[in-house]
């Protein structure tokens, strides 16, 4: 398979964080040629083991795996269905936007407001807010109440789009794109050697407060970890210092949430294998696995990696495939070259 | 001073390095076996026998970290800008001088002057994005020979007495006077050994000493830090929070922990028996590396003993030098008594 | 239930200083217990059944909120700070009790803006004349809860404290008509400081390492006039089956066994989203590798006000529903 065909489905995929099963078992089919053991822990997470020539050390490579979504928390007469997030959304981004409803079946649904011809005119300059807006499926009350439940998850529902320059757009690209550097690294690990063994795992919950890392890392007591997230990328408006540009390669991060041996040797190896690369600084805790993997039973030296992208947490986040194809290189390098003595300096 | 040697450190949460090295050249001084973690927190065992069902029971903490800043980038002009690291007060950051990076390159905090602002603008609080640090760099190519985004910063300020020397002041007392009593505890004999942890990243949530007390794996905790006081001008006593020169606080309750009350019982026992004057902390909020320990593994017995100091987190706080003193036999009286009578 | 309900929510226990409740707690459950523990943070567990094998976490937490002392007026007025999620529009004119029986009434100074005037412009009046007379009786420090109030109207109970002593009820009402053979051993954990962040569940999960965790806890209602959020959760419907708030996600199969266990026993049940709010399944989900964990919640109006509102079926239904569940294998 491409990359940009992977990409493409796993972005189309829905897997709303907390219910991430159908999307782990479509990921774990993918992976299955590259990994020798597969499991699942209590909370989700898709753990990939591929073995090493030494089996030392353990380095965990975390993309999450979950998207944003919406929970219904009532039916309202006429079926009408009230909602919560899970995870942070722009409620703006959301009026007239299709869904799909994971109840008794899949239902699609649009994302309904108050007509604009009974709305004021300071009510229309006044953003939405969540409890103003509903999901309406067409059906009658009755039928909802059986076909979606109180607690049915929704996705939105974005197909793809291709753009210049191969750039593409769609939902969930946060953290997709992550797991479709994993896997690129996974492709790029055939043609080389390792002897590190190297768990890719596919997190779960990260956008209510990155809940599966802390559990699957704890589970596999690594000796370092890269956490594999998106990060935003340049758009009018946005501070020089805010934002990364697309197309320009993965973003290598530093700061306290990151181990400076990792970065070094993650900038290293893109100048040696002329891999194009970014930086960025983050002063605290990082809003990503990152942040749950550092702090993980006696410390857990982890780097991040980056793809920049555009109009987060919307149905058209918006990236550039040569950065993750860049990411998953980078990330292969990166593992072909652990050893003994990168660990050893790892200790401060 | 011990306090002001420390203080003058370099060592913004992420950043301990310095700080680090200094701790670790004095333990080695005293002959105390320590070691280092991969996030860069200090454990050394403290002179005394190794006492059966007291080991490791009793572990004993300080941050070495400070708040401070991190460069984000390097503009155009040659000018910095910066974020902050931990809770820097933003009131206390103009017009300070700051060094940057490993080198300690040189830069002050400037920001528009008043002549050129209109009267309206003057009434505003400066916000973090408004300022930047000059280094006196021609452009950014020129800038950049010396630093680079990500290089943290501290204020450049030299520790000082006031007051005929019983006030210290410096800009990193919280909380390297919480490591230099640990230090000083260090120096002394104990009828058994505890762990004394020095730890990082404190200022941007309490993470050296997750792990810290995740592997030291302790039954009774006490952390030594700085605490806020705000016994200042137009400031009610109610909301003093502590008073400086009244004693060393206890903390009954800060927005992460409740100190254990057998803790609380035998901190308060141990003043009154040694004479010492102590204060109780009258502010139930912020945080403290006791939050994550109480909560390791399957809990912990945490408390808190602080050094009251004024203008926390600014580039220049103070405290009184007695308190830190009866801070630090409160501490040996504590464990001590630990040592001898358990703390059940 | 009604009896245990009365004395369990009249008694004294902010978040932090449970000694008292938990004295309580453990004379109602010892009769019942194969092994009690009290651990370093102050949580009690009452054991049932075989420890050797995998077991269940089932947790309610015993701290309710309340105020604590920081302040001590030279007129003996009392400064005080919330411990928890005391909501300011409860506090003028409410009366607070101390361990000791002091009680005091709450004042609020003038204000000279129509803003939220936060917790520093309220002080607690004890009565007393000056400082030395208020410091006979109170120290800096010391906690106090709403003063205790019960009352009935039909099946509906009006109290303080309902949150959580309505879990703790249900779970000793479990525990009591419990069978002496159980599939799982079961640990019933009445949990401290949870109204400060889950923190006694946290270190507890980590000792017990359960096979799975389950938090009984109240939760909010959408059936009064114009609620804060609007949700499904009716009182009288019968108890909830937690999805998720904003602490847990709840795993599928301990939502899934609660619903088939409520349906097998004809036990009227609801299902729960809660938009704010966290319960001890949040700390628990997330210890060590991991533990699939649920909520059983007790619809409540009014949380964290002095007259908090339970139904009693719910209550009864919730713990028959319990007590079935522990007698399912995992």
């Amino acid at each position: 398979m491409e990359l940009r065909v992977l990409l493409q489905e796993i972005s189309q995929r829905d897997g709303v964080s907390g219910f991430e099963q159908l999307l782990a078992s479509y990921l774990s089919q993918q992976f299955e040629v590259f990994v020798d053991e597969t499991r699942t822990d209590h909370l989700g997470n898709l753990i990939m083991l591929k073995k090493g020539s030494k089996g030392f050390p353990r380095v965990i490579l975390c993309a999450h795996m979950d998207e944003i979504g919406l929970m219904v928390t009532k039916v309202e007469k006429g079926g009408f269905l009230r909602f919560t997030s899970l995870g942070g959304f722009d409620v703006r981004t959301l009026p007239g936007q299709v869904v799909t409803l994971y109840g008794t079946r899949k239902v699609k649904g649009i994302i309904g407001f108050t007509a604009p011809h009974l709305q004021t005119d300071t009510e229309k300059k006044k953003s939405a807010e969540m409890d103003q807006l509903f999901i309406d499926t067409g059906f009658p009350e009755e039928q909802v109440k059986e076909l979606i439940p109180v607690g049915s998850v929704a996705a939105l529902q974005r197909s793809v789009v291709e753009l210049m320059n191969q750039s593409c757009a769609g939902k969930a690209m946060d953290d997709r794109a992550g797991i479709a550097v994993l896997w690129q690294c996974a492709t790029e690990l055939q043609k080389l050697t390792h002897e590190a063994d190297v768990y890719f795992v596919a997190t779960v919950q990260e956008e209510v407060g990155v809940r599966g890392a802390v559990v699957s890392t704890y589970g596999l007591t690594p000796d370092l970890g890269v956490a594999v997230d998106v990060c935003h990328g340049n758009i009018p408006g946005a501070q020089e210092h805010q934002v990364s540009e697309l197309g320009k390669g993965p973003v290598i991060t530093s700061g306290p949430n990151i181990h400076p041996v990792i970065t070094r040797k993650l900038t290293t190896i893109a100048k040696d294998y002329r891999l194009p690369f970014q930086k960025d600084v983050s002063p605290g805790p990082t809003g990503t696995d990152a942040r749950a993997i550092q702090v993980s039973m006696e410390g857990v030296p982890v780097g991040l990696l980056s793809i920049p992208l555009r109009y987060m947490h919307t149905s058209v986040e918006l990236l550039d495939l040569d950065d993750v194809k860049q990411g998953g290189r980078l990330l292969a390098y990166f593992v072909s070259s652990l050893d003994k003595n990168l660990v050893e300096e790892l200790s401060c | 001073m011990l306090i002001q040697e420390l203080s003058n450190l370099p060592g913004v949460s992420g950043d301990e390095g310095k700080v680090r090295e200094f701790i670790r050249g004095q333990l080695t001084q005293m002959g105390i076996q320590h070691h280092v973690d991969t996030m860069g927190n200090i454990y050394a065992r403290s002179r005394g026998p190794e006492k059966e069902g007291l080991d490791p029971g009793l572990m004993l903490s300080a941050h070495m970290d400070e708040v401070g800043l991190m460069v984000a980038c390097v503009e155009k002009s040659g000018h910095l800008r910066f974020y902050p690291v931990g809770g820097v007060n933003p009131w206390s950051l103009v017009s300070k001088p700051v060094k940057i990076g490993k080198e300690e390159v040189p830069g002050v905090i400037g920001a528009k002057a008043i002549h050129l602002q209109k009267a309206e603008e003057r009434k505003k609080a400066l916000e973090i994005e408004q300022l930047y640090i000059d280094i006196g760099a021609k452009n950014k190519e020129d800038a950049e020979k010396k630093v680079q985004p990500g290089d943290y910063a501290c204020f450049d300020t030299r520790s000082d007495t006031l007051a005929d020397g019983k006030i210290i002041t410096g800009k990193a007392l919280d909380n390297r006077a919480g490591c230099a009593a640990l230090l000083e505890l260090l120096r002394r004999d104990y009828p058994a050994s505890f762990t004394a942890v020095f730890t990082v990243q404190e200022e941007v949530g309490l993470r050296g000493a997750r792990v810290a007390a995740y592997r030291v794996n302790p039954q009774v905790a006490l952390v030594l830090e700085t605490t806020t006081a705000a016994d200042l001008l137009e400031v009610k006593e109610k909301d003093f929070a502590t008073t400086v020169g009244r004693g060393p606080a206890l903390t009954i309750r800060d927005g992460s922990v409740v100190t254990h009350p057998r803790v609380l019982e035998r901190l308060i026992e141990t003043a009154e028996k040694e004479a010492r004057p102590y204060q109780f902390r009258q502010f139930t909020g912020s945080f403290t590396d006791a939050g994550v320990i109480s909560l390791s593994r399957s809990g912990v017995k945490a408390g808190v003993i602080s050094t009251p100091c004024r203008y926390l987190h600014t580039a220049a706080s103070l405290l009184h030098r007695e308190d830190w003193e009866h801070l630090v036999e409160i501490a040996d009286g504590f464990v001590r008594s630990v040592h001898e009578k358990g703390l059940e | 239930m009604e009896a245990l309900l009365e004395k369990l929510t009249k008694t004294f226990g902010p978040a932090g200083s449970e000694e008292t409740i938990r004295a309580v707690i453990l004379e109602e459950t010892r009769p019942f217990a194969d092994d009690v523990m009290t651990d370093n943070l102050g949580n009690l567990v009452i054991s049932r059944g075989k420890m050797d094998q995998e077991t269940v976490l089932v947790a309610a937490h015993m701290d309710e909120i309340g105020i604590m002392v920081t302040y001590i007026e030279e007129k003996g007025f009392l400064r005080f700070t919330n411990v928890g999620g005391v909501r300011i529009e409860t506090l003028l004119g409410s009366r607070f009790v101390f361990r000791n029986g002091t009680t005091g009434v709450i004042g609020l100074e003038k204000q000279k803006e129509k803003k939220d005037p936060g917790f520093s412009a309220y002080y607690l009046d004890i009565g007393v004349r000056d400082a030395d007379e208020a410091k006979k009786q109170v120290q800096i420090g010391d906690t106090a809860c709403y003063e205790p109030s019960f009352g009935r109207q039909g099946r509906r109970v009006m109290a303080k404290a309902l949150d959580n002593r309505a879990g703790c009820a249900v779970l000793i009402e479990a525990l009591k008509a419990l069978p002496r053979s159980l599939p799982l051993g079961v640990h019933f954990a009445f949990t401290v400081q949870e109204e400060l962040g889950l923190r006694g569940a946290t270190p507890l999960a980590y000792r017990l390492n359960p096979a799975y965790g389950l938090a009984v806890d109240v939760t909010r209602v959408g059936d009064t006039p114009e609620p804060e959020y609007k949700m499904g959760v009716s009182l009288g419907q019968g108890p909830a089956v937690k999805v998720k708030d904003s602490s847990v996600i709840c795993h599928p199969a301990v939502v899934e066994k609660l619903k088939s266990t409520a349906e097998k026993q004809g036990i009227p049940y609801q299902i729960e989203v809660l938009e704010r709010g966290g319960t001890d399944a949040g700390a628990i989900h997330l210890s060590r590798e991991g533990v699939p964990s649920g909520v059983l919640s007790v619809p409540c109006r009014y949380i964290h006000s002095p007259g908090e509102m339970v139904d009693l079926d719910d209550m009864e239904n919730a713990a028959s529903l319990l007590q079935s569940l522990l007698q399912e294998p995992w």
